[in-house]
C-alpha cells in the first residue's frame, strides 16, 4: 500500500507525520519511507542516521555539435520552453529551462543536438531493521523537481518492490511536483493546522485530490491552536478526519531537537494507530 | 525603488504572518506582492478587495481531434511524459501529464493535434486595508509554470510601484529552492530569510542561502520562535555571522501570531507590546539596509 503524506503548504507537520508513521509501522513490519520533497528533503534528519549510500541522478539535455550544425534555426523554433537559442553562428542551450522533451534533438535535420546526461541531484538510501529510507535532493540551481521525483519513484519500484507499505513525504503545494508524488498513491493523508491559513491551504489540497480522484483523509496537527473551522469544513464536506495531534509546546521542542515524537508522547502513538486504522478502512 | 523579498525555504516558519506584519507597518509606502502563489495566504490577513482579476495562461496543452486521428501512434511514441494513451479508434492526451512541449503535433501525419493555451491561474490587483496596492495570484490545480506566474505578479507589482512612485516592493516569496523561488528572487535588492530553530529549519536556511548567494543579493535573517531551541538558535546565529547575513531580530514562540490570524489581522494590529516594537525596529532595519 502506498500512502502519500501531503499538505497544501509546508510547515504543517507533513514530515513529522511521515517520519513518525513510518517508524511506528516499522516496529511490526517492513516499511519504505520515501522523501519526495526534493527541494527541501528533511525526513532523514529525524531518522537519526545518515543515508550514506547513494548515487547522482541525471536529466537529459541536448548538447550542441558545432561541426555538423547547418544553422537552420529550427531547434529554437521547436523548443516550447525557450531553452535553446539559435544565433547566426552559435546555438546556446539553457539547461535549467530544458524539460528534456527530446523534440529539438530528434527533429534536428543534421543530428547536431544529441541528448546527454547532466547531474540534477542525488538520491540516497539506508536501511535499518524494518525501515528502509530513500531520499532525493535537487541540486541548488536546478529548477525542476518532477523528473527527480519520477526517477526516485522508479528506483523505489525496482529496489523495494516487495515491501508492503510505502510512505511518501510529498512536496508541499498543489502544483506539478505534488501531482507527480501522489499520482500512484492508494491513499493521501493531508496534514493541516486548525488555523485560517491551514484551512485555506487544505481547501486547495482537497480540490487537487478530488481532481485527481484520490482517496484521502485529513490529519489536524497542533489541535487546539487556532479555531475549529477546519473540523467544521471536513464535517461539511464529508472528509474523514483521521487523527488529531495536540498543540503542545513540548512536542514542538521535541520536534525542534529532531526527535520522533511518538516515542516520547503516547498520545501521538495512539493517533498514528488511528491513522492506520482509518486508512485501512477507507482503502478497503 | 527597492525590492525586498521574504523567503524561508521551508514552510511553517511564519514567513507570511511576518510579511503581512511588515506590510502593515510600511503602510501606504509600498506595493505588496504575494509570490507564494502555490499556497497564497497573505490575503487572509490583508483582506485585499480583488478589484481587478486577470486570467493567467502559462504553458500549453496538447489536444487530439478524435475525428481526424487515425490511431497511428506516432505521437505516443515521441511523448516523453507518457501523456498520450492509445485507443482503438483514436489516441487521447491526459492533460495532467502533458508537459506542453509541443513535440507531438510536429510528428502527427494527419495534423490531428493542436496546442492550446492552458488556463493555469488568475492574478489580482487589489487595495488592502492600509490603502496600499497588493498584487497576488492563485495558481490552478496541478499547473506548471508557477515560476511564470510569480514573474507576472512581480512585474505587475514593479510596474505599479513605478507608476505610484513607491519606494519599496515587499514580496512574500515562494518556498523551496526550485523554479518559483528563483523567479521570486530575480531582481531583488534585499532578501529577508525567515527561519526557526529546528533541525530542519537550519538545514533549509543553509540550502536557501546557498541559492540567494548565487544571486549575490544582500540578506538579513529573522529567527522566529527563537526560544524553542536555544542551541539551534545559537547555531543559526553563528551561521549568520559566518555568512555575513544581517541578524534582523529574534522573535519568541508566541501563539499571539495564531490568534491574530484567527482574527484575520496582522500581529502588529493585535499586539502593541514588545513583539510589535521588535517588528517595528526590524522594518526600520530592513529599510536602512536595503
Ligand atoms: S536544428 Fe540542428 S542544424 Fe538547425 S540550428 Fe539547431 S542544431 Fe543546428
Ligand atoms: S529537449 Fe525539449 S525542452 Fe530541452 S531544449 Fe530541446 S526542445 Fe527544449
Ligand atoms: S505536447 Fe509534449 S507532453 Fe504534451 S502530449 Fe504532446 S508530446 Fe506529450
Ligand atoms: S500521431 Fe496524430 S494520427 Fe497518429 S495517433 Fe497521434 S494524433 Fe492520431
Amino acid at each position: 500500500m502506498k500512502i502519500a503524506i501531503a499538505s497544501g503548504k509546508g510547515g504543517t507537520g507533513k514530515t513529522t507525520v511521515a517520519v513518525n508513521l513510518a517508524s511506528y509501522l516499522a516496529e511490526t513490519r517492513p516499511v519504505v519511507l520515501v522523501d519526495l520533497d526534493v527541494e527541501e528533503p528533511n525526513s532523514g534528519l529525524f531518522l537519526g542516521a545518515e543515508a550514506t549510500d547513494g548515487r547522482d541522478t541525471f536529466k537529459m539535455i541536448p548538447a550542441w555539435e558545432s561541426t555538423t550544425c547547418s544553422h537552420c534555426g529550427q531547434c529554437q523554433e521547436v523548443c516550447n520552453f525557450h531553452a535553446i537559442i539559435a544565433l547566426p553562428d552559435q546555438v546556446m542551450i539553457f539547461p535549467e529551462l530544458c524539460h528534456s522533451c527530446y523534440a529539438c534533438s530528434e527533429l534536428c535535420p543534421t543530428s547536431s543536438l544529441p541528448m546527454q546526461p547532466v547531474k540534477m541531484g542525488r538520491m540516497s538510501w539506508l536501511s535499518a531493521g524494518n525501515l528502509s529510507f530513500v531520499e532525493s535532493r535537487l541540486d541548488i540551481g536546478q529548477e525542476q523537481a518532477v523528473p527527480l521525483i519520477k526517477q526516485t519513484l522508479a528506483f523505489v519500484d525496482e529496489r523495494h518492490a516487495a515491501v508492503p507499505i510505502r510512505i511518501y513525504d510529498c512536496p508541499p503545494g498543489t502544483s506539478c511536483p505534488v501531482i507527480e508524488a501522489t499520482r500512484e498513491a492508494d491513499f493521501v493523508v493531508l496534514v493541516t493546522e486548525p488555523t485560517p491559513f491551514g484551512l485555506n491551504d487544505l481547501k486547495l489540497a482537497v480540490e487537487t485530490m478530488r481532481h485527481l480522484d484520490k482517496k484521502f483523509g485529513v490529519v489536524v496537527n497542533r489541535q487546539g491552536l487556532g479555531d475549529d473551522r477546519v473540523e467544521a469544513y471536513c464535517a461539511a464536506e464529508g472528509i474523514p478526519l483521521l487523527a488529531r495531534i495536540p498543540n503542545d509546546r513540548r512536542i514542538a521542542e521535541s520536534y525542534a531537537r529532531g526527535q520522533r515524537i511518538y516515542e516520547h508522547f503516547p498520545v501521538v502513538r495512539r493517533q498514528l494507530a488511528a491513522i492506520m486504522d482509518a486508512i485501512k478502512e477507507a482503502a478497503s | 525603488m527597492k525590492e525586498i523579498v521574504v523567503i524561508s525555504g521551508k514552510g511553517g516558519t511564519g514567513k507570511t504572518s511576518l510579511t503581512a506584519a511588515l506590510s502593515w507597518l510600511a503602510g501606504a509606502d509600498i506595493v505588496v506582492a504575494d509570490c507564494d502563489v502555490d499556497a497564497a495566504d497573505m490575503h487572509l490577513l490583508l483582506q485585499p478587495d480583488f478589484a481587478r482579476a486577470e486570467d493567467f495562461h502559462g504553458g500549453q496543452v496538447a489536444l487530439i481531434d478524435q475525428d481526424v486521428c487515425t490511431a497511428c501512434g506516432a505521437c505516443a511514441e515521441v511523448c516523453r511524459f507518457d501523456a498520450i494513451t492509445p485507443g482503438n479508434d483514436f489516441y487521447a492526451v491526459d492533460p495532467i501529464s502533458c508537459e506542453g512541449c509541443g513535440y507531438c503535433p510536429r510528428v502527427c501525419p494527419t495534423e490531428a493535434i493542436v496546442m492550446e493555451d492552458r488556463l493555469s491561474g488568475q492574478w489580482f490587483v487589489s487595495r488592502i486595508r492600509t490603502g496600499a496596492t497588493m498584487v497576488h495570484a492563485r495558481l490552478g490545480i496541478g499547473a506548471e509554470n508557477s515560476g511564470k506566474l510569480v514573474a507576472k505578479v512581480k512585474n505587475e507589482a514593479k510596474r505599479i510601484a513605478a507608476e505610484q512612485g513607491k519606494e519599496f516592493i515587499l514580496v512574500d516569496g515562494s518556498p523551496g529552492v526550485g523554479c518559483p523561488v528563483v523567479s521570486s528572487l530575480s531582481g531583488a535588492d534585499f532578501v529577508v530569510l525567515v527561519t526557526e530553530p529546528t533541525v530542519s529549519g537550519l538545514h533549509d536556511l543553509q540550502r536557501v542561502h546557498e541559492l540567494v548567494a548565487r544571486f549575490r543579493i544582500r540578506c538579513g535573517c529573522i529567527i522566529n520562535k527563537a526560544d524553542l531551541n536555544l542551541e539551534v538558535t545559537a547555531a543559526i546565529g553563528e551561521f549568520l555571522t559566518a555568512n555575513n547575513i544581517v541578524a534582523l531580530t529574534e522573535l519568541p514562540y508566541d501563539e499571539a501570531f495564531t490568534r491574530a490570524m484567527v482574527a484575520g489581522r496582522t500581529i502588529v494590529e493585535e499586539n502593541d507590546g514588545p513583539l510589535a516594537l521588535q517588528l517595528k525596529d526590524c522594518w526600520e532595519k530592513i529599510k536602512q539596509t536595503a
